[in-house]
């Protein structure tokens, strides 16, 4: 007990600093750094720090562009990897090993290879806006949500982990629903899924986590400030004279949304890892 | 392997879907209704989503303007009210601007190059201007303003051409306590007479044995990118080594790994070997040195005001070290350029020359508390006109300011002499690290064709 206690204890320090720091003025973290104090709300402890940083960045536009995007990422996602593990774990079509392999071997690549020749490619496909009542077409997805959301709602992780998931569920339970006049849809819908609950969890995790910790993407694609997400907002920090207090309190502003939704599916995800098999 | 809960109940086929149809009827909708509100979401998004900063806008009479300076609302704020003051003194053409945060600024530009979205008027780093321009991003400058007038490092000139201009430049110091100096029995350092390489090393041995500090001397050796060669070659260059041959910018060699090179390694790693600086430093030099953590910070003028602020009267501002050759510092700092694909580049070659105007220029330095880039504006800054605070800075920038090598090859010399600098530090020998570089930038040159136009 006392070990884990020590684990959770040290695990907790980075977080606590965060949150301590982010109360104090940049001399008094730089100066409590070699003490406890680093890790206790003493001294000139203010919210100064939380003021500055909304003065200093459209915090809250960018933490709703990020709920957004994660969000309709996180549900597409779960929907349409969730399709497609299903259709090969259940459908009886040929090739579909060839497929699933295919599927797997794109894990091999890493996003930052794929990133210049993806920017190209959706700066060549057509986009259209409603303009009144006129409908206006135009190429390129650049500076765009959907950009910063299509491109990742396929995942083939996601289709593995539900696949895997699947397959553990008893095909006689399809048969069943079969005789009672269910198709595929119905089968997917009203007896898999329902029973998929700690994979969908797992799934929604895994999928959120990079969505809200997107960077690099969004940086190559999105110009407009009013699109921005939020791990672009912790560059505005970074200037040649560098507020680290506003940085600890943007960084606190940020975490809390991720470590709010671990905790509410904190015991599914744990039940899915370890029915899967695989590590996070 | 956890089964899932199906599993561990008997189930009879033919009950499965009426016991489930409530539950899966509940669950369908709830699926259903979340996916809708995506796609709603999504939707919505899209249709309100698309952004205004690309280029397509240029038809219309509008020039879109990128920046680094988000997250630095007063440079920001000065740029705008030069942007709105052009706005506003003609109809022709509006000015957009688009601000980005300054660390990710060249990736976002890259980006967008690749993509064919550059805007109208961008801003570069110094230092980048030759090898944007070889890539085919910026056209030359034709301004129909003075550029002699300029502070030399606030133009980046390749093949004999100008393609941007700035309005400020920063320039390194060494900056102490001067109650510290005179404890130890240290004479502060002047233009007229900087420290030898000999009263450096005394200075940090006299410091050293006051025993206020586990290291003296802070030059900011955490940090990373730009920092390394911007920094730390000005060094080699007093020693009278470089970072590439300057005589048409073909090999490094003789000069990067010659003798005054091994030299200056040697020196440089000293400075930890002896314990006078860490080999990696705190995040922020400044900030430790205003908490008395070090005895002498070597940072630029940017930190000046914030220094000054901390310590008034007790803080001394001093040139850098004449190592041999002299005090050095680099040159160049952000500039502004017209890109190549510009529709309207007459419009924005009109909107640089409006804005280096002296009142601009002064208003942006004196947001950034940079060097103005001309005696004109430095004029209408009482810090930086003759006899004021910050004035030293300005002497600084026109007696030792080298320009980083005006080179295409200019970024991959620097990752290269970043890397260098760091493994040296760390332990690595001289002449082979050194010898390594020079073999990685002059077969970078040769694959390039020598960067030639």
């Amino acid at each position: 007990m006392l070990v884990r206690v020590l684990f959770a204890v040290v695990a907790a320090f980075p977080i606590v600093f965060m949150l301590v720091s982010s109360l104090k003025p940049d001399q008094q973290i730089f100066g409590d750094m070699s003490s406890l104090a680093a890790f206790l709300p003493v001294g000139n402890i203010s919210f100064d720090n939380y003021a500055a940083v909304f003065d200093r960045v459209p915090a809250a536009r960018f933490l709703l562009n990020s709920v957004g995007v994660s969000a309709v990422t996180v549900v597409l996602g779960i929907f349409v990897n969730s399709l497609c593990a299903f259709a090969l774990s259940r459908m009886q079509v040929k090739g579909k090993k060839i497929v699933f392999t295919a599927i797997l071997a794109t894990l091999i690549v890493p996003f930052q290879t794929l990133a210049l020749p993806l920017v190209w490619w959706v700066n060549q496909l057509p986009y259209f806006e409603l303009n009144g009542f006129s409908l206006e077409f135009s190429k390129g997805w650049l500076d765009t949500y959907q950009v910063q959301i299509i491109p990742f709602i396929a995942n083939a992780f996601s289709i593995y982990l539900y696949h895997q998931y699947f397959e553990s569920i008893p095909k006689e339970l399809d048969e069943a629903a079969r005789i009672d006049g269910a198709g595929w849809f119905k089968i997917y819908r009203q007896v898999v899924m329902p029973l998929a609950g700690p994979a969908t969890a797992t799934v929604a995790i895994l999928t959120f986590l990079p969505a809200w910790n997107s960077y690099l993407w969004p940086l190559m694609v999105v110009q407009s400030e009013e699109l921005r997400p939020v791990m672009i907002g912790i560059q505005y920090f970074f200037q040649l004279n560098v507020s680290w207090g506003e940085v600890m309190a943007y960084a606190s502003l940020i975490t809390v949304p991720v470590v709010v939704l671990f905790i509410a599916f904190q015991r599914s995800f744990v039940n899915s890892i370890a029915s899967s098999g695989v590590k996070g | 392997m956890q089964r899932p809960r199906s599993r561990q109940d008997p189930i009879n086929p033919s009950t499965v879907s009426k016991q489930k149809d409530r539950p899966m009827n509940k669950t369908l909708t709830k699926v259903l209704a979340t996916s809708i509100a995506a796609a709603a979401l999504a939707a919505t998004l899209a249709g309100c989503g698309k952004g205004s900063a690309s280029s397509s806008t240029e038809g219309s009479g509008e020039i879109a303007l990128w920046t680094h300076n988000a997250g630095n609302p007063e440079e920001l704020a000065a740029v705008q009210k030069v942007v709105d003051s052009y706005n506003g003194s003609q109809d022709k053409v509006k000015i957009n601007v688009q601000a980005f945060p300054q660390d990710s600024y060249n990736d976002s530009v890259v980006s967008a190059a690749a993509a064919g979205k550059l805007p109208c008027i961008v801003d570069i780093d110094g230092p980048n201007v030759p090898n944007w321009a070889w890539a085919g991003y910026l056209k030359p400058l034709e301004l129909g303003t003075d550029l002699s007038k300029q502070l030399p490092s606030t133009v980046a000139e390749w093949d004999g051409k100008p393609y941007a201009v700035g309005y400020y430049d920063v320039a390194l110091a060494m900056m102490a306590r001067a109650s510290d100096l005179k404890a130890a029995g240290v004479r502060v350092a002047t233009i007229e007479q900087p420290w030898t390489k000999a009263e450096f090393q005394d200075a940090l041995t006299k410091l050293k044995a006051l025993g206020k500090w586990d290291y003296p001397l802070d030059i900011g050796t955490a940090g990373t990118g730009e920092w390394l060669p911007y920094a730390y070659s000005p060094f080699l260059q007093s020693f009278g080594g470089d970072l590439v041959n300057r005589d048409g910018f073909q090999s490094a060699d003789g000069v990067l790994n010659g003798d005054k090179a091994v030299e200056w390694a040697g020196w440089f790693r000293g400075l930890a070997d002896q314990g006078f600086m860490a080999k990696k430093s705190g995040k922020d030099s400044t900030q430790d040195f205003l908490n008395n953590k070090s005895a002498i910070v070597y940072t630029g003028s940017w930190a000046a005001d914030k220094a000054k602020a901390a310590l008034g009267d007790d803080l001394v501002v001093m040139p850098p070290v004449d190592l041999g050759k002299g005090p050095k510092i680099g040159g160049a700092s952000w500039q502004w350029g017209v890109t190549s694909g510009c529709s309207n580049s007459e419009a924005a070659m009109d909107y640089l020359s409006y804005s280096l105007k002296p009142e601009n220029i002064a208003a942006v330095a004196k947001a950034t508390g940079a060097i103005p880039a001309s005696n004109e504006a430095a004029a209408q800054i009482p810090a930086f006109a003759e006899g004021g605070a910050n004035r030293i800075f300005m002497d600084f920038s026109r007696q030792y300011a080298v320009m980083r090598p005006e080179t295409p090859a200019y970024p991959f010399i620097a990752t290269e002499f970043g890397k260098a600098t760091q493994d040296i530090l760390n332990g690595a020998d001289a002449q082979p690290t050194l010898d390594k570089a020079v073999k990685a930038i002059d077969a970078n040159i040769k694959s390039n064709g020598g960067y030639k136009k």
